[in-house]
């Protein structure tokens, strides 16, 4: 295919595979940002203080309802009116990390809510502090079934990282966007950017899917040994 | 009465073995590795009532499933009224059938399942009638009181209007056998109507199968588990095991008389 | 302050006008495209197949920004021009439809084996079978996708503003430049319009979700 330049393929293509640190280096970021904060929201949502739970609802669902990259834009505008300026870079993880911690946390929170009750009373009846159950008791079983899910959101969160190049940020899509316009073609820095992301992303989601049958077969394991138990109970 | 039927089934089967309305030959079935039938020969004549009784794996259920086009054999050939199912005639040789020519075989044979499998999303009566007017081109007049007389049938003309989820098994499991009677099917395939039901439910549709079956036109192929009644139902009995016909015959000679050890300790164990 | 509020009314009707006008026309080739790739991903014949699986994983695999900038930046180098609105739309119902085709998908196999038997049984065609007794019950169960789906088109519609299409946020940043001063306001307005326009969908996803998981009847 003549239309297709291999001489400007390999001329632009370090350049854009060089900015795929800075697409990598957002994610991480604004994940672990989610999955902590979406820890912090999961948490929260369940405090004992309605007011705060009601707060915490209402907020998470107006920040899932709204466009990210609208967030975006009144993270890295309208904060500095208030004093806080942030580079692009930081204010783009931060809005993003905090649009993904509200998904993250209703992912925790099914995993909490799956915890059985009793396990919550046993909890207490050992005295252990709100903290401890938490951290010893609740939490080590509510986060392994959920690790998929949330993985899931990793690769989703990869994948939303361009419309970074919006506030200036130089990711992926933002290098190959500078590279077309300097030389007026955009075919070949869009489709490098285009099989960049499918290279990652898909490889990841077959992983996952992989992760998810493992821990579908463990926790049916575990089903089959209780069945075997009551067998030889009968 | 027992008496008289004997001496029919004698009859019948002296002059239409040579025209059964179904005939296996050398049918073999295997699930990967597991052969479930083994070069099986059997032949079902019209209007005849046949109950396959046998061991859970013994293919039997399977045996009916061929015949119903839900699974394809791996060997051998179905024929229906000396028509191959599962074949078609080309030059002289059998090659696999299309699409086209199941559809017109199956019109011969309809089916009740263990697990009923009523249309959930479709009132008693539309589960009734939707294949009549799809399959048959009926008019939707004619369907309904079609589908009416046979609810009235298995005692569920009130019910016209229940959704599946809203009835009993044993009542889920009668419109079942009107849906499929619907279709006036030349024979009726049963594959243990009666077990996936509560057993105070059980009688209820036993009964229904028993008119059905007093009535005489369609054949019935029946995979049960209820001994008295396929020994009250059938004109013959045929046991399976392991995939291949052991023995079969007069209902009254199978249960009082039988041959084979395996059809003994089977009827033994059924017993106990 | 009220005052700056009411001049920048016009200008963010005109916006809202476009982000629902996007919006309804992606839903609508959303779910086309959905109803089809899912269907073909299912079908019998292998082509088919293979074809409907590499769409799928290309857009759900690529970012919806890298697709949309695809479809207007570089299609018109092939001779393929489009408007920024058709574009968007393009690349919207591409990029959701892979993903609610994997709903249709998931639905259809959850239906249990035994209705297609029946169906076989009662000697319906494979068309019947999947018009008639799998897809109005597997309907059901794709809703509550649907709704969420749908919650997660909306808020995509806002990319459209960054190929100039004068959508609600591209009607804001432009508010913004020659209002800097009120740009506070500004983007207040525009999260509550969008968490406006969001709501109809979020109630209706709820009470989709909450109906599926009371059972079906």
């Amino acid at each position: 295919m003549s239309i297709w330049s291999w001489s400007y393929t390999f001329e632009v293509f370090p350049i854009i595979f060089d900015a795929l640190w800075i697409t990598l280096a957002a994610t991480i970021t604004a994940y672990v940002l989610a999955m902590v904060l979406g820890l912090v929201l999961a948490i929260l949502r369940r405090s004992a203080f309605k007011p705060l739970t009601w707060i915490v609802i209402g907020l998470s669902e107006f920040i899932r309802a709204t466009p990210p990259l609208v967030q975006l834009f009144f993270v890295f505008y309208v904060l500095p009116f208030y004093g806080i300026s942030l580079s692009p870079f930081v204010a783009g993880t931060l809005a993003l990390g905090v649009h993904y911690s509200t998904y993250c946390a209703e992912i925790y929170r099914s995993g909490i809510d799956s915890v059985p009750r009793g396990q919550w009373e046993a909890a207490t009846s050992l005295n252990f502090s709100s903290t401890q159950k938490w951290r010893k008791i609740i939490l080590p079983q509510a986060i392994p079934p959920i690790i998929p899910m949330l993985g899931n959101y990793l690769i989703s969160m990869f994948k939303d990282t361009p419309i970074l190049s919006a506030i200036t940020v130089v990711e992926t899509l933002q290098a190959a966007k500078i590279a077309g316009s300097a030389s007026f073609r955009y075919l070949e820095p869009f489709t490098i950017v285009g099989v960049l992301f499918l290279l990652l992303s898909y490889p990841s989601a077959l992983l996952i899917k992989k992760l998810e049958v493992k821990l579908n077969r463990r926790s049916l394991g575990k089903k089959d040994k209780k069945l075997k138990e009551k067998g030889v109970a009968a | 009465m027992l008496a008289v039927r004997t001496e029919e089934f004698i009859g019948k089967n002296a002059v239409e073995t040579a025209n059964p309305l179904v005939a296996y030959k050398k049918v073999s079935k295997a699930f990967g590795e597991v052969k479930v039938i083994r070069d099986l020969d059997f032949n079902v004549s019209p209007g005849e009532k046949v109950a396959i009784i046998g061991p859970s794996g013994s293919g039997k259920t399977t045996l009916i499933r061929l015949l119903m086009t839900l699974e394809e054999p791996t060997s051998g050939v179905i024929e229906i009224n000396g028509e191959p199912l599962w074949h078609k005639e080309v030059k002289g040789k059998l090659v696999k059938a299309d699409e086209k020519h199941l559809h017109k075989m199956r019109g011969q044979i309809g089916m009740v399942f263990q697990q009923f499998n009523l249309f959930p999303h479709m009132t008693v009566l539309r589960n009734c009638t939707e294949a009549p007017v799809n399959v048959l081109g009926m008019s939707r007049k004619e369907a309904e009181e079609r589908a009416k007389a046979m609810l009235a049938k298995v005692g569920l003309e009130n019910k016209l209007d229940s959704y599946p989820a809203q009835l009993s098994g044993g009542q889920q499991q009668r419109v079942a056998i009107a849906r499929a009677l619907v279709m006036r099917p030349k024979v009726m395939l049963f594959d243990e109507p009666t077990s996936a039901l509560d057993p105070e439910l059980v009688g209820e549709v036993l009964d229904v199968i028993r008119e059905i079956a007093e009535e005489g036109e369609m054949a019935m192929i029946l995979v049960t588990h209820e001994m008295e009644f396929a020994k009250d139902v059938a004109d013959r009995i045929v046991f399976t095991d392991g995939g291949k016909i052991v023995e079969q015959g007069d209902p009254k000679e199978i249960f009082e008389n039988p041959k084979s050890e395996r059809l003994q300790s089977f009827l033994k164990r059924m017993r106990s | 302050m009220i005052n700056t509020y009411i001049e920048m009314v016009p200008a963010l009707l005109n916006g809202a006008k476009i982000t629902i006008e996007v919006l309804v026309l992606s839903l609508i080739f959303t779910y086309i495209i959905a109803f089809i790739a899912g269907l073909g991903k299912l079908s019998k014949f292998r082509a088919i197949r293979v074809v409907c699986t590499i769409y799928i994983e290309i857009f759900r695999g690529t970012s919806l920004l890298v697709q949309l900038f695809w479809i207007y930046f570089v299609l018109p180098f092939f001779g393929i021009e489009f408007s920024a609105l058709t574009a968007g739309v393009i690349a919207m119902s591409l990029c959701y439809g892979a993903y609610a085709s994997e709903v249709v998908r998931g639905a259809i196999l959850s239906i249990p084996k035994g209705q297609t038997e029946a169906a076989i049984a009662l000697n319906m065609t494979p068309f019947q079978r999947m018009m008639k007794i799998i897809i109005p019950q597997a309907f059901k169960i794709m809703l509550p996708g649907f709704g969420n789906l749908s919650i997660e088109l909306m808020k995509g519609t806002s990319l459209v503003s960054l190929i100039t299409l004068g959508d609600l946020t591209y009607q804001s940043l432009t508010l913004r430049n020659t209002n800097v001063a009120h740009t506070t306001e500004i983007f207040v307005a525009l999260l509550v319009i969008y968490f406006i326009i969001a709501l109809p969908l979020i109630v209706l996803a709820r009470w989709l979700e909450r109906r599926a998981s009371l059972g079906r009847v």
